[in-house]
């Protein structure tokens, strides 16, 4: 993925003196940028490649899409990340504190109440704030439930999410066996997470979320880097930890369930991003890793769509290969690495 | 060598009385539980006065769907439970059953590839297919486990669901691609709504497992010891694990096949055993048997209580009462858990 950007002139490693290349590569910035005018040009690409019929038509699609994949991609690269760092591993991410699953069982939930036709009627911005409202709501609760007594270990918390999971997806899978094929067909269509279609005034509440999200992340990137030391020494450092902790989380839990109402589950994308941030970005300090995860998260959905739609052919499958990617990815992980 | 093997049987008089309450109470749930079962249902004609007067109707469907579904059930506690045990053992973490390591999700995946490649496979070849399916799975989990350095007693399961979660991914996918999601959802579902005579009797094959692992009980205890305790105690450690696997994945499958994906119950049903008398293999395999056949019974009369005369997927029931005794076996250690 970085490999195209890099100089065709790399001094031998036993070189004495790195070439002045290799010594502007070394730096986060100049990787940062690299990055982004990859993506700047895999956007056009995207734009102008393959028009079929009027060009001002297909531009307004298309650019509907690399606005909803820039939307998405901001969430779960920052979400990803900070979550990480407040966990103490590089292995699970969000997702896996049952959001998915619990977004599965409030759609299924709304057609099961509404009937199909009820649920595309119904206005999707009061759907979709509705949604996001209760899957913040659950995520808060959660934690401040498992945090409120004794300190417990971080992954029995995520052990509990998953429980979680598991317990709405039985729920879930109850009240699709109740649903006639017709209505079964819309909840599907609505679980796969499609990036294609976004609601254009969706977009922009989400933007609005997601944007505030990154705000309020901007001013906690230097505790961030202190709490990647662990708990005992941010304390030690002066971060008021719990405080901390539990804003960043309150803002993960808006981001993610935000993203997840407007396209649907994606579990493992952030799973590579994050992790291909912290190899690409050459530094631990938020303030590179952070940017460089957005980035990555848009080369993944542009390059991965340009791939998949416009060479291929296939439609409406980029989630689920992104989802295959990164399950393999974590097996691997797991194996190389261990989930420390 | 079975005398070696052999724990020894003293214990202090008040925890046995104990132990022989819980078990008295056990039965008697079961028994009651088990006539409640036999006498619900959508038509009217099974009751105890009809059955009383010798009513050859009622007499009919007691003997086609009713003693069945029952005796179906039971099994199918029993033997999960069972295989839940003996992952336990095999892995030596207590929160690891076939739902929580990925080989519930390998089988389901097998099942969809019987559908898909010889969708009028028999119900036996069908589930031997299945059942090396979840073999395979077993033996990619206990692969993978052995690279994870730091096995916290969370963090195995934690693992294990997401290679689930993986083999799952992979599975909707390939149902989604051929239209198939539906039927695979009821597939996975299973429903005891259909057993009928001729249709359950394959769980037998999961009381055979059951048998095997009661007479081998000893060596999973010395296995649940580590491969150099064992292999000190000169047993093949390779062979009893092997012989674990196996049990463990068909019983997987039997109850795949008949009953569907029924979530944590291998799991909780050990557990809460272990908690009453601790953690003897051999003398745990009934208590666990009992209690997994009272646990699924229970769970079947409210499946089909709730909305009475429709049903509510057994697995549906399970899950939710079983993810919620997990969370309080989860909850209910003080602190941080190792």
């Amino acid at each position: 993925m970085s490999t195209d950007v890099r100089p065709a002139v790399v001094a031998a490693p036993s070189a004495p003196r790195p070439g002045r290349v290799r010594a502007l590569w070394s730096r986060p910035g100049a990787r940062i940028l690299a990055l982004a005018v990859v993506v700047a040009a895999l956007a056009v690409f995207y734009l102008v490649n393959d028009v079929p019929g009027s060009f001002l038509f297909a531009a307004k699609i298309r650019g509907l899409t690399i606005a909803a994949m820039a939307v998405v991609a901001c969430a779960v690269g920052v979400s990803t990340v900070v979550f990480h760092t407040i966990t103490q591993n590089r292995i699970l991410t969000p997702s896996i504190m049952g959001f998915d699953a619990f977004y599965g069982l409030i759609t299924t939930g709304m057609v099961f109440l509404f009937g199909a036709s009820g649920f595309l009627q119904a206005d999707s911005v009061v759907m979709w704030i509705l949604q996001t409202v209760v899957m913040v709501a659950f995520s808060v609760a959660l934690f401040t439930w498992l945090f409120a007594g004794k300190r417990r270990s971080i992954h029995l918390m995520l052990l509990v999410g998953i429980v979680l999971g598991t317990f709405f997806r039985s729920a879930t899978e109850w009240m699709q066996r109740m649903l006639d094929p017709l209505d079964f067909q819309v909840v599907t269509d609505a679980m796969f997470a499609s990036l294609t279609r976004p609601d254009p005034a969706l977009l922009l509440f989400t933007a609005a979320l997601v944007l505030a999200g990154c705000a309020a992340v901007v001013p906690l990137v230097a505790h961030l880097d202190v709490l990647t030391l662990g708990a005992p020494a941010a304390v030690g450092l002066g971060v008021d930890h719990r405080r901390v902790v539990m804003s960043l989380f309150l803002v993960v839990s808006v981001m993610v369930a935000a993203c997840t109402a407007l396209v649907g589950p994606i579990l493992f994308f952030g799973l590579i991003v994050a992790n291909l941030a912290y190899s690409y970005a050459g530094s631990f300090r938020h303030r590179w890793t952070l940017p460089t995860a957005v980035l990555l998260g848009l080369v993944c959905l542009l390059g991965g769509q340009i791939v998949i739609e416009q060479l291929l052919g296939w439609s409406g499958t980029l989630s689920t290969v992104i989802e295959f990617a990164g399950g393999a990815f974590f097996l691997y992980l797991v194996l190389r690495k261990g989930a420390r | 060598m079975r005398k070696t093997l052999t724990a020894p049987t003293s214990t202090p008089a008040p925890a046995r009385t104990r132990r022989t309450w819980v078990g008295v109470l056990i039965g008697a749930a079961l028994v009651a539980l088990a006539a409640v079962s036999l006498l619900i249902g959508a038509s009217n004609d099974v009751s105890v006065s009809s059955l009383a007067k010798g009513d050859g109707d009622a007499l009919f469907l007691l003997a086609a769907s009713r003693i069945p579904r029952t005796v179906s059930l039971v099994l199918v506690g029993a033997s999960l439970g069972i295989a839940g045990l003996i992952m336990q053992m095999l892995v030596r973490n207590k929160f690891v059953e076939p739902s929580t390591t990925g080989v519930t999700e390998f089988a389901v995946l097998g099942m969809l590839i019987a559908l898909v490649f010889w969708p009028g496979m028999p119900i036996l070849p069908r589930m031997a297919f299945i059942s090396l399916f979840a073999l395979a799975g077993t033996w990619i989990f206990l692969r993978i486990i052995r690279f994870v350095p730091v096995r916290t007693l969370v963090l195995v399961p934690l693992v294990g669901i997401m290679l689930g979660g993986v083999v799952g991914a992979a599975t909707t996918f390939f149902a989604y691609r051929l239209d198939l999601l539906q039927s695979l959802g009821q597939w996975s579902q299973g429903s005891f709504a259909t057993v009928m005579r001729g249709r359950y009797e394959f769980l037998w094959v999961a009381v055979v497992m059951v048998v095997i692992a009661w007479l081998a009980a000893d060596r999973f205890s010395v296995i649940g010891l580590g491969e150099e305790f064992a292999t000190n105690l000169g047993l093949d450690f390779r062979r009893v694990v092997a012989i674990g696997m196996i049990i463990v994945a068909v019983i997987t499958a039997c109850v795949l096949v008949t009953a569907g994906v029924l979530p944590f119950l291998g799991l909780v049903v050990p557990n809460i055993v272990s908690l009453i008398i601790g953690d003897n293999v051999r003398r745990a395999i009934p208590w666990v048997a009992g209690l997994g056949s009272v646990f699924v019974v229970a769970c079947d009369i409210i499946a089909r209580v709730v909305r009475f005369p429709y049903e509510i997927p057994l697995s549906v029931v399970v899950g939710i009462v079983g993810a919620g005794l997990f969370l309080w076996l989860l909850l209910r250690r003080r602190g941080r858990v190792h």
